[in-house]
């Protein structure tokens, strides 16, 4: 027995004496060479996993590290804490400015069907699945995956790289965001009205052409540049707000969750108050139920479409932030009889709930926009009218706009014709569907202009967006620092606040390919790859690493440990079959669409013909590696470190070289 | 002789409409005063009419220096119902002679904020077709609002880094006193009862006080 305890294991975690553990040894039903036989067999199929036992603490142990409150691992301060951060995690920018869109483009209401039911089938099974693997092994996503299977590490470090690239982009949202914060305190806001030009004859021709909102956002806060190849150098007032961004950060994250436990209690609720006082303002806006009617009525022809699934599953994925890693992290702080299962649920319906709740709002305000564009263009025809022909003020008004206008067109039609009268139709309006930065940049802060008392309405707003990306970063930064610190990447050494000091400085240099001329194609180019497919492959490997490298009857055991119960049939039957294979279908489709597809995107070029309209243009041939680079290598580091491991242990069989401490048995 | 006594009288108005109506030095004047003022629009009549030729005149007076011009040097024609008419502006000395059409867009430019004021329109909706709006001059700031409100906050980020290190530290600090304090007591206490092994995870080894000397360094 002596001789076991100083021989080094090598794998790294300390062994625990597991002898008196009874539990785990009927655990090898089926030892090495057994066939399945029939489809019972193949759901309970366990690959080999030798030495699991040895790595994992047992219930009893877990029991007396609960009791003694002994190890070094944080802990929340309460469940509220824990709740605030997992729902801020969740819930992020994709709630606010990728749901409706969705919605409204693929059929309105009928988007609620194939949304609700894919959350039911993929978001809660596989959030509940990470809840309770983190809180039962108690490690980040790189110990736990490195603890069910040395094999396995990679799906750890390729959560960490996804992480890491997720957050260097979305923190220069949150960037621009601030930017447009800061902006805000002044009255009238900049993007109200064009600049005018430099001799003072008339306003700038840019803006002019295109609209004050847009040459806001492309000129005075990108200062974009036509292609992704013209870098367009560094931007210093971007560089200004992407310092405060990871400043705020680094503050929140300075001692891991200790101050981001703190930080939730503002970050996850504010941006609820402030959809509701938006709410209220916006449904005593002119046309604003024009634009709720409009996003939820329902077009059950939508259902049909494979492509309004798929993005349903794709939506549902995202917005839960499975896959990072932080919510295993997350979920190993708590307390081991926290009942995970309860947490799943409940997130996942505040995660639906806040989709639907910011979606009313959008289009409540993108109602009033529609509706004051619609009048505007409408005014604008009735005057001309009025000019051309001279009639007094008053004649003509939107009710009797038609007929005056056919019976113009009756007597006058080559006059008519010559006018170019502009067609107003609502409905197209209410169309001009805009996602991501579009809608929150250069829409929204359209509909603020109009209100009154812009300013406040342009604060709050920001400061709602701020919170919402404040909190998905915090998710991000713990799924990149907590695999560096189990990596042993920093020395052992240097203090929590001097580690994340350093990577939000990293983090930072690197993000700085985002504030220069072409940040915005670089982000967008970041946004579709790195955050999209790595992402499904790394979540299809947790549930097939966890049911059944781990062992899915190990898992319902520890189950029952922690919350007391088996897991029901629901979640036997989703862990096991259905949610990999939703995964599956939903990674298959996306690697042909990006695979078959010839790539492009969509650029702000003053020079092109169709401008204010972006133009699409196609990737430079080097990007390709950029692209490899992004999806492929935490894609490809799921196998990758299997082989690497597999060849080094090869390797080390052939000599061995596992040191063994020599002992003198006389007392010194 | 009576003819030419009426003829007399008549000519000037039917000489100034001819005036007015075929010149190119005139300037076509549209107002839009429902759409400008709502509820609180008031009717265009003779007065209103009226009121508009004073301000031009008094507009041209601004411009010229001279106080000669009059209500009757603004001559107006082709007035519709949408509120829109053409006028002229004709000489002081020669009432037959018409102002250019650039003295008169200059004399308008300058004072058109007093001739919007006077009728409380704004550039909108009092248009002189042909005579484009001056633009008001941009705000310029002495320090721009967002370089305030990014000082703001980056002065509250750094006092936070600051303050959050200085308690880590001096929290450090304390723990240090603490162990610094209890470690002298139990440093020296070689565990007999357990595996003398388990110490030898301490590389350095234990220095066991029971067996040695009181001081370290003989004496002479």
């Amino acid at each position: 027995m002596t001789s076991d305890a100083v021989r080094e294991r090598d794998w790294g975690t300390p062994s625990s004496h597991n002898s008196e553990a009874p539990c785990c040894q009927h655990h090898q039903r089926f030892p090495h060479g057994y066939p399945p036989q029939g489809p019972q067999e193949i759901m309970k199929l366990k690959l080999p996993n030798p030495g699991l036992e040895d790595r994992i603490l047992n219930h009893d142990e877990l029991e007396r590290l609960e009791v003694e409150e002994a190890g070094d691992r944080p802990k929340w301060d309460n469940k509220a804490q824990y709740m605030l951060t997992c729902v801020g995690f969740c819930v992020g920018l994709g709630n606010v400015w990728r749901f409706p869109y969705l919605c409204q483009s693929h059929g309105g209401g009928a988007f609620m069907i194939p949304f609700l039911i894919l959350l039911v089938f993929e978001g809660i099974p596989l959030l509940h699945l990470e809840f309770a693997i983190g809180q039962r092994l108690r490690k980040g996503s790189v110990g736990v995956w490195r603890t069910i299977n040395p094999y396995m590490l990679g799906v750890g470090i390729a959560s960490m790289c996804v992480s890491f690239l997720v957050s260097l982009y979305y923190n220069t949202i949150i960037a621009w965001v601030m930017w447009y914060f800061f902006n805000s305190f002044q009255e009238p806001l900049p993007w109200s009205q064009c600049p005018i030009n430099a001799n003072r004859t008339g306003l700038v021709s840019e803006c002019e052409r295109s609209s004050p909102v847009d040459y806001f956002w492309y000129r005075e806060t990108l200062n974009t540049s036509a292609a992704i190849d013209d870098m367009g150098g560094l931007q210093w007032w971007m560089i200004l707000c992407l310092i405060s961004a990871w400043g705020v950060l680094y503050v929140c994250c300075i001692r891991g969750i200790e101050t981001t436990g703190k930080a939730v209690y503002v970050t996850s609720t504010l941006p609820y108050v402030v959809l509701t006082i938006f709410l209220i303002r916006g449904l005593t806006l002119k046309g604003s139920f024009d634009g709720i009617k409009f996003l939820f009525t329902p077009d059950l022809n939508e259902l049909a479409n494979p492509t309004t699934w798929l993005d349903a599953g794709a939506q549902v994925f995202y917005s839960f932030s499975l896959a990072f890693g932080g919510l295993i992290s997350f979920s190993s702080y708590n307390s081991v009889h926290n009942n995970c299962e309860q947490d799943a649920v409940i997130i996942s319906i505040i995660n639906a709930f806040t989709s639907i709740y910011a979606a009313t709002v959008i289009y409540s305000i993108i109602g009033f926009r529609a509706t004051e564009r619609f009048d505007d263009c409408l005014s604008g025809n009735i005057l001309t009218l009025l000019n051309t022909f001279d009639l007094p003020e008053g004649n003509i008004t939107e009710s009797n706009y038609q007929e005056v206008l056919h019976s113009l067109n009756s007597t006058n039609s080559d006059i008519i014709s010559n006018l170019n009268l502009k067609t107003c139709d609502l409905n197209s309006f209410l169309s001009e569907g805009v996602e991501g930065t579009g809608l929150a940049f250069i829409v929204f802060t359209e509909a603020i202009t109009k209100m009154p008392l812009s300013p406040l309405w342009s604060v709050l707003f920001f400061v709602m967006l701020f919170c919402l990306g404040l909190s998905s970063m915090f998710g991000n930064i713990e799924g990149v620092l907590v695999p560096l610190q189990d990596l042993k990447v920093f020395p052992k050494s240097w203090p929590k606040e001097v580690i994340s000091g350093v990577t939000c400085l990293v983090c930072c240099l690197v993000g700085l390919i985002f504030v220069q001329g072409s940040g915005n194609y670089w982000l967008a180019l970041f946004d579709s790859f790195a955050g999209s497919i790595p992402l499904l492959i790394i979540a299809f490997s947790e549930m097939i690493g966890v049911v059944y490298v781990y062992g899915i009857d190990r898992f319902n055991e520890d189950l029952i440990f922690m919350i007391g119960h088996k897991p029901n049939i629901f979640w036997q039957a989703t862990w096991r079959v259905i949610s990999p294979l939703i995964m599956l279908a939903i990674f298959i489709f996306y690697f042909s669409t990006i695979v078959t597809k010839e790539i492009f995107y969509i650029a702000w070029d003053p020079e092109s013909e169709n401008f204010p309209t972006l133009e699409k243009k196609p990737y430079p041939s080097w990007i390709y590696v950029i692209i490899f680079l992004l999806a492929g290598v935490p894609s490809l580091s799921v196998p990758g470190t299997a082989v690497f491991r597999a060849i080094r242990e090869y390797c080390c069989k052939k000599h061995p070289s596992a040191p063994v401490q020599e002992i003198d048995s006389v007392s010194h | 002789m009576l003819a030419g006594v009426l003829l007399l009288i008549f000519l000037p108005p039917l000489v100034a409409k001819d005036l007015c109506k075929d010149s190119q030095d005139g300037f076509k004047v549209r107002l839009s005063i429902k759409t400008g003022l709502g509820d609180d629009a008031y009717e265009w009549n003779e007065s209103e009419m009226f009121l508009f030729r004073s301000t031009l005149a008094y507009a041209m007076r601004k411009h010229s220096n001279q106080d000669t011009y009059t209500i009757d040097n603004i001559l107006v024609c082709n007035d519709t119902q949408r509120v829109s008419f053409v006028f002229v502006v004709t000489s002081t000395d020669d009432p037959d002679q018409l102002i250019p059409k650039e003295q008169v867009e200059l004399a308008v430019r300058q004072n058109k904020h007093r001739i919007n004021n006077a009728f409380l329109l704004s550039d909108m909706t009092l248009e002189f077709m042909g005579i484009p709006p001056t633009l008001s001059a941009p705000i310029i700031y002495d320090t721009e609002p967002w370089l305030i409100v990014f000082g703001v906050v980056i002065g509250a980020v750094a006092v936070g880094i600051v303050a959050l290190l200085m308690s880590t530290v001096s929290k450090k600090r304390r723990a240090k006193e603490k162990a610094a304090g209890l470690s002298e007591e139990d440093e020296g206490i070689v565990k007999e009862n357990g595996t003398a092994l388990s110490s030898l995870g301490r590389k350095e080894g234990v220095y066991n006080q029971a067996f040695s000397n009181d001081d370290r360094f003989t004496k002479l």
